[in-house]
């Protein structure tokens, strides 16, 4: 038992945060979202030259070949910043339901250049009424991550889980205007679109959900604590009637109960990679804990960020809104906290006979 | 980062339940389960001396002491055993958690082999001297005087909510002792026996009807000058570390035991059909989870603990556990309706939780209230103005 860093996680920590801290700046984090949501310069540097979208891809597959926790160390560091990167699309849903999924020759064909960032992949939920028959798909996905700027979609249909590329006739895909802009979607429309099962898309889709609410977990963790590390150093240097506004006991314990509300987070966060990692029976619980718990948190310290802040908090200018923005996205994807906590109480024999 | 334990742990695990199930399972199966603090004081005490007789009363301890020299994993492992028979709350875990590692931490090795054996064997009981009617957040502010007569050190004053005292045989006291002194200067931190007359506890009813805590009155009376911990007028340091005890190791110990709470709770929702309410399944998956990030805190503060480093993550740990239990306190009587505000007989002694509904109101108020830990969050770990004083300069 050690539930800390090992050097190794804590080198990789500090180089995933001077990396997002240099390159993921509010300047092209707004400039990104003015045009598609991307920073490209960000992803290039993230994928093609640190290799990092193979993170936990096995070398055999062209990966880095380390495990969940090194990638909840970067999404967290990436939400610090509401880095404009498709993250969660390609790293924390796409991939992991290839890589667990895929057949021999999928995964040879993609995951190696998914894992140099060459493409991007996303991962779609079909709508209701969406049929997949005699090798086509004809329906439509409604808010697709980062669907416009991906190469490559898997789609859930019922239980099966279908690789579709991007140029495949008949895949209609209409950008839409997100309100976090740091996280576009996309519709999807299938007409009839060729698409190509995964082998086994039980798994793939399980390694899917599972790894994207951890990577959202992780998101909201970085989030979080970068809500509560501006919000601090803003109370500390604000004066109002003669004093910081940060020794009012009214901020003051606001402020405590963040880092209460995100120390816990960090705790979840990090108790579900590790439990994935190990393969341990709680793996399922703590990925649902971790999603429901650190996307609560994230939300409540957004919202203490612009109530704390005053006016400049609720301005375009100030960065607060991405924070909140994107607290909003990782709270509603995969599933609201409500949702998570539902299956948690199926988990703990609540509906068993007395 | 690795949860799991090694299969060397888990023989020792394994160890630890099968006597922990023998001993609770026979000969003091009458003392499993309980959870008042002051039920059966003779049998808990006899409990504790069992516990000590075979090495199992405070396993973190060196070999030297009583203890089994413990790693940290082992620690955890034993505390989950000791949960899981359902061990009953530790009579002296005053002294187990807080006189003796203070001891251990600051005392001579004549004071260390004077009382530690004696508190690993389950020999002496121990309570706390720290409150006072004018001095509980402002725990500074302590009046009780102390001064030097021939051998002795000599006590005058009144203490306050001190739990456990009518069963104890020490109580550690901080007590003024430089006249004129204000605040954390001139304090010593002097171990005081109970039984002498100088000493007069009464018990205070509390909103249990229980009476866990009492006034201590100290009225001329004496321990000898070699029981002081640190140097005269230092004591307020000794006070400080043994502070961060309590929110440190000991604390994990407890939370293991909150997973039966929990578990009661539960099966109480399944019993009478609250299970099937939304909001109920809602706040028992936020205590589910709750429970499991307690675990995964704690966890993660003493690893970072016994690698030696401070991790202010540790400043939150009171404040998390104490709310949760609260929380689980109100949820508990949402689920039991009206049948937890009865309880059959004439005697007002509730059973276990909606007694939990009603102790719980202490955990957010003793070893610092959450106001206070919110000040020490925001001081210390975020940095933030310290709170003005009105008295002191
Ligand atoms: C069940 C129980 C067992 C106990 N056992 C022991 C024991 O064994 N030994 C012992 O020495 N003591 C014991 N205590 C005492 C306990 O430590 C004190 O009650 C506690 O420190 C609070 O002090 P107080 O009761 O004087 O409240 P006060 O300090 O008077 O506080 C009253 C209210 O004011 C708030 N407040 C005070 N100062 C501030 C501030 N600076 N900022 C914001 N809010 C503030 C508090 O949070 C609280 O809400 C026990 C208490 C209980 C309930």
């Amino acid at each position: 038992m050690h539930f800390a860093f090992t050097d190794e996680q804590a080198m990789i920590a500090e180089t995933a945060k001077a990396f997002f801290a240099e390159q993921a700046t509010s300047e092209r984090t707004r400039a990104a979202m003015a045009a598609t949501g991307v920073d490209e310069a960000l992803w290039q540097a993230f994928t093609a030259e640190l290799g990092l979208a193979g993170v936990a891809v096995p070398e055999s597959e062209g990966g880095v070949g380390l495990g969940m926790i090194e990638l909840a160390i970067l999404a967290e560091e990436a939400g610090r910043h509401v880095a404009a990167l498709p993250l969660l699309a390609s790293v924390g849903l796409a991939i992991p339901a290839i890589l667990a999924g895929g057949s021999d020759g999928q995964k040879m064909r993609l995951l190696s250049r998914l894992a140099a960032g060459e493409l991007v992949a996303s991962f779609a939920e079909a709508a209701p009424g969406t049929i997949w028959s005699d090798g086509a798909l004809t329906g439509s996905a409604l808010h697709v991550p980062h669907g416009a700027r991906a190469d490559l979609f898997v789609v859930a249909v019922d239980d099966k889980a279908l690789l579709i590329e991007r140029d495949t006739p008949g895949l209609a895909v209409t950008p839409l205007t997100s309100m976090d802009q740091t996280r576009p979607y996309a519709r999807l429309d299938f007409g009839a679109v060729a698409a190509e099962p995964l082998a086994d898309p039980a798994a793939a889709l399980a390694a899917a959900r599972h790894t994207g609410a951890l990577v959202l977990a992780a998101d909201a963790l970085g989030g979080a604590q970068a809500c509560l590390d501006r919000t601090v150093a803003y109370a500390q240097e604000r004066i109002q009637f003669g004093r910081a506004i940060g020794s009012f006991q009214a901020v003051k314990h606001r402020l405590a109960d963040m880092m209460v509300g995100i120390e816990q987070a960090r705790s979840a966060v990090y108790w579900a990679a590790c439990a994935i990692d190990e393969r341990s029976d709680e793996a399922v619980f703590a990925v649902h804990a971790a999603k429901a718990f650190a996307c609560d948190t994230y939300s409540d310290a957004a919202g203490e960020m612009i109530q704390l802040h005053g006016g400049i908090g609720f301005t375009w200018e100030h960065d607060a809104h991405l924070y909140f923005k994107r607290a909003r996205s990782d709270r509603t994807l995969l599933g609201t906290p409500d949702w998570h906590r539902e299956r948690i109480a199926q988990m703990a024999g609540l509906d068993e006979a007395a | 980062m690795k949860l799991g334990f090694s299969p060397d742990e888990e023989v020792f695990r394994a160890e630890a339940a099968a006597w922990l199930t023998a001993e609770l399972g026979g000969p003091f199966a009458d003392v499993r389960g309980l959870t008042s603090l002051t039920d059966a004081p003779e049998r808990r005490r006899d409990w504790e001396r069992r516990l000590g007789e075979a090495g199992w009363s405070c396993v973190g301890w060196p070999k030297a002491y009583g203890g089994r020299d413990a790693t940290l994993a082992q620690q955890v492992i034993f505390a989950e055993e000791y949960a899981r028979a359902g061990g009953p709350p530790r009579l002296n875990h005053i002294g187990i958690e807080l006189a003796g590692p203070t001891i251990l931490a600051f005392g001579t090795d004549e004071q260390k082999a004077r009382f530690l054996p004696a508190i690993a064997k389950g020999e002496e009981i121990w309570c706390q001297g720290y409150s006072e009617p004018g001095a509980g957040s402002d725990l500074a502010n302590v009046r009780t005087r102390a001064w030097r007569e021939d051998d002795d050190w000599v006590i005058e004053g009144q203490k306050v909510w001190t739990s456990l005292a009518q069963f104890s045989d020490w109580i550690f006291v901080i007590a003024r002792s430089e006249e004129g002194s204000r605040g954390p200067k001139g304090l010593s931190f002097l171990l005081v026996p109970v039984d002498q007359p100088g000493v007069t506890v009464r018990p205070i009813h509390q909103i249990t009807g229980e009476a866990e805590f009492n006034e201590t009155f100290f009225d001329g009376a004496r321990t000898d000058a070699a029981n002081i911990l640190g140097t005269p007028g230092d004591g307020w340091k000794v006070a400080m570390g043994l502070l961060g005890f309590e929110r440190g190791v000991s604390t994990l110990a407890q939370q293991m035991g909150f997973r039966n709470e929990l578990d009661a709770v539960i099966a109480a929702a399944r019993t009478n059909g609250a299970a099937k309410d939304p909001l109920i399944r809602q706040r028992i998956a936020k205590a589910e989870i709750g429970l499991r990030l307690m675990r995964y805190g704690a966890l993660r503060m003493l690893t970072h603990a016994e690698d030696g480093k401070l991790n202010p993550a540790a400043l939150t740990y009171k404040i998390q556990w104490a709310t949760w239990r609260r929380d689980l306190g109100e949820l508990a009587m949402d689920v039991l309706g009206q049948a937890g505000e009865t309880t059959p007989g004439g005697d007002y002694a509730f059973p276990a939780l909606p007694n939990l509904f009603l102790y719980s109101r202490a955990d957010t108020i003793y070893g610092g209230t959450n106001e206070i830990q919110r000040n020490i969050i925001a001081e210390r770990a975020l940095g933030l103005p310290r709170e003005p004083r009105g008295d002191l300069k």
